[in-house]
């Protein structure tokens, strides 16, 4: 193995990201391990979507430097970033399936745009995908008569079809059933061990994501807050840490949002001074 | 009164801004039509959806129109005695103005709003970005094609309006107010102009194809992407598209016929 191998596959330093005035990282610093499931939590609206859209290369730092197996993602010319899109997967929160194809076409669709394989070929390798996700036989279903749950896994069979080096999950157990949830965690591991990937998740729901995870990031606040693997994070004794992972309603992340005192904001009112 | 003068820039610098946006996106369109080309399927496609689908509500309204035209030209040319010349003022009212004209109004209501909504929605439910991060370029398979679709329709539509509503001037004309059929033909034959009249129409609904076509697109991927945004944008495409159509209408006519 060489030196490149070992090396991180995604590499941030000094991230700096901003939209308006509102800060959404400031000074991130991440390394995502070959092979590994790596997930990143934190509370919702700190930006953990934002985060996958920077490694896609779909949005643009305001400093830093995000390195996606050895390459400058920002730096890259039009065509060697879609070369390197063409290596990873994005599963959005809504599947972002295609309305007007079936599922069969959705997956065969970046076969049909990047590859000139012939059609039995792709008939072959669509159902292969399928049949990884366990939805061979939902083939032929548009995608409004796919549950929430189906179309995340058809987004997967998708993700998969051009055999990519890394799957990045934004929020992929959100709004699921128990059972769906289930199965989503399961093939999110096995899908990971039996291709080779490396799997991003990105995620608020702990037990499920720190389930299959090899190591873990918390963000807050534009930072990471901890990491380490689920177990090192269960000992740690950052408050942050574990007023996250137990769901405490209140800790370091206040209960209430910034207001001024409770007892004048009342009287104010009485005065007629409402806001 | 300062408050109200930096609301004005903030607008102005915000009008400029989406002038820029939609004159980049443009050059983006333009640029990927080759690509466009080459996959001829996709065209074929998006000409049926764009352009066949219109088919309806344009020979119909072409037909409506050519009727009433043949009805008020009888009406006012009978008093000179000059009913003859019918065939001249439906053909060239038709060729000149309302084939190009009528048929952009209709097409920015039928096919531009539908394009509007349609990558609006695509925008909203994330299939755009899906389609970017699969290394699928957005503009070039979705945008192109449907521009170059309205460009190539528009024309062959205007020419269908005119043609119907030349038919339709007949059937009134020549079927119920008992217009002589010959000179009905004779007449149009005569002074229609290949270069002055048919040209500059064909000019006038590709000008307003491009235009139809462009704002539509624009709206849709300029979108908000939630569903009031859509439904805005949808709104914005119809009404922009009338505007500018009917004020490109009165340049061009202006440029064509002006110094006559």
């Amino acid at each position: 193995m060489s030196s490149q191998d070992d090396a991180p596959l995604v590499k941030i330093r000094g991230l700096r990201f901003s939209r308006g005035s509102h800060v959404i990282f400031d000074g991130v610093d991440l390394d995502i391990q070959r092979g590994k499931v790596t997930a990143i939590m934190g509370p919702s609206g700190t930006g953990k979507t934002t985060l996958l859209k920077l490694i896609g290369g779909q949005l643009r730092p305001q400093s830093g430097t995000i390195h996606v197996d050895g390459e400058e993602v920002h730096k890259l010319s039009r065509d060697k970033l879609y070369r390197l899109r063409k290596r990873m997967g994005l599963l959005f929160q809504s599947g972002a399936l295609l309305t007007d194809l079936n599922v069969f076409e959705n997956v065969a669709f970046p076969l049909r745009e990047h590859t000139k394989l012939p059609e039995s070929m792709i008939r072959d390798l669509v159902l292969m995908k399928l049949e990884a996700v366990g939805l061979r036989g939902a083939r032929h279903l548009g995608p409004s008569e796919l549950s929430g749950g189906m179309a995340r896994r058809v987004a997967l069979a998708r993700a998969i079809a051009l055999d990519p080096m890394m799957i990045m999950y934004d929020e992929p157990f959100t709004g699921q059933d128990p059972i769906s949830m289930g199965v989503l965690v399961k093939l999110i591991r096995r899908l990971n061990d039996a291709l080779g990937l490396t799997s991003i998740v990105v995620s608020h729901d702990v037990q499920e994501t720190a389930a299959i995870s090899d190591y873990i990031y918390l963000l807050s606040g534009g930072k990471v807050v901890g990491q380490g693997t689920p177990e090192e994070l269960e000992r740690s004794d950052s408050a942050w840490a574990q007023q996250f992972l137990q769901g405490l309603p209140d800790g370091p992340v206040p209960f209430h949002y910034a207001a001024e005192d409770y007892a004048r904001d009342l009287l104010a009112g009485r005065e007629g001074e409402v806001g | 009164m300062l408050d109200w003068l930096q609301r004005l820039g903030q607008s102005g610098l915000g009008f400029f801004e989406r002038l820029g946006r939609g004159h980049l996106l443009l050059y983006y369109i333009v640029a990927g039509i080759p690509s466009v080309i080459i996959r001829f399927g996709l065209l074929i496609q998006q000409i049926y959806s764009v352009g066949v689908l219109s088919l309806l509500i344009i020979l119909v309204s072409g037909l409506f129109v050519g009727m009433v035209l043949g009805l008020q030209g009888y009406n006012t040319l009978v008093d000179f005695g000059a009913e003859e010349s019918l065939g001249t003022v439906v053909a060239l009212t038709l060729v000149r103005e309302l084939g190009p004209v009528v048929t952009a109004l209709l097409f920015a209501g039928r096919a531009g709003s539908a394009l509007t909504a349609e990558i609006g929605l695509m925008k909203a439910t994330e299939q755009l970005s899906g389609m970017e991060m699969m290394a699928v370029d957005p503009i070039r398979r979705v945008l192109s094609p449907r521009f170059l679709a309205g460009f190539i329709s528009m024309p062959l539509l205007a020419a269908i309006f005119s043609a119907v509503g030349v038919m339709g001037g007949y059937f009134v004309g020549v079927g119920l107010l008992g217009v002589d059929e010959g000179a009905y033909w004779s007449q149009m034959q005569s002074s229609v102009d290949l270069h002055e009249d048919i040209y500059n129409g064909v000019i006038k609904s590709i000008v307003f194809g491009v235009v139809a076509s462009w704002i539509a697109i624009f709206e849709g991927y300029d979108a908000t992407p939630t569903s009031e945004g859509v439904s805005r944008a949808t709104t914005r495409t119809v009404v922009h598209t009338s505007l500018a159509v009917l004020g490109l209408d009165f340049i061009l006519t202006a440029l064509m016929f002006g110094d006559n």
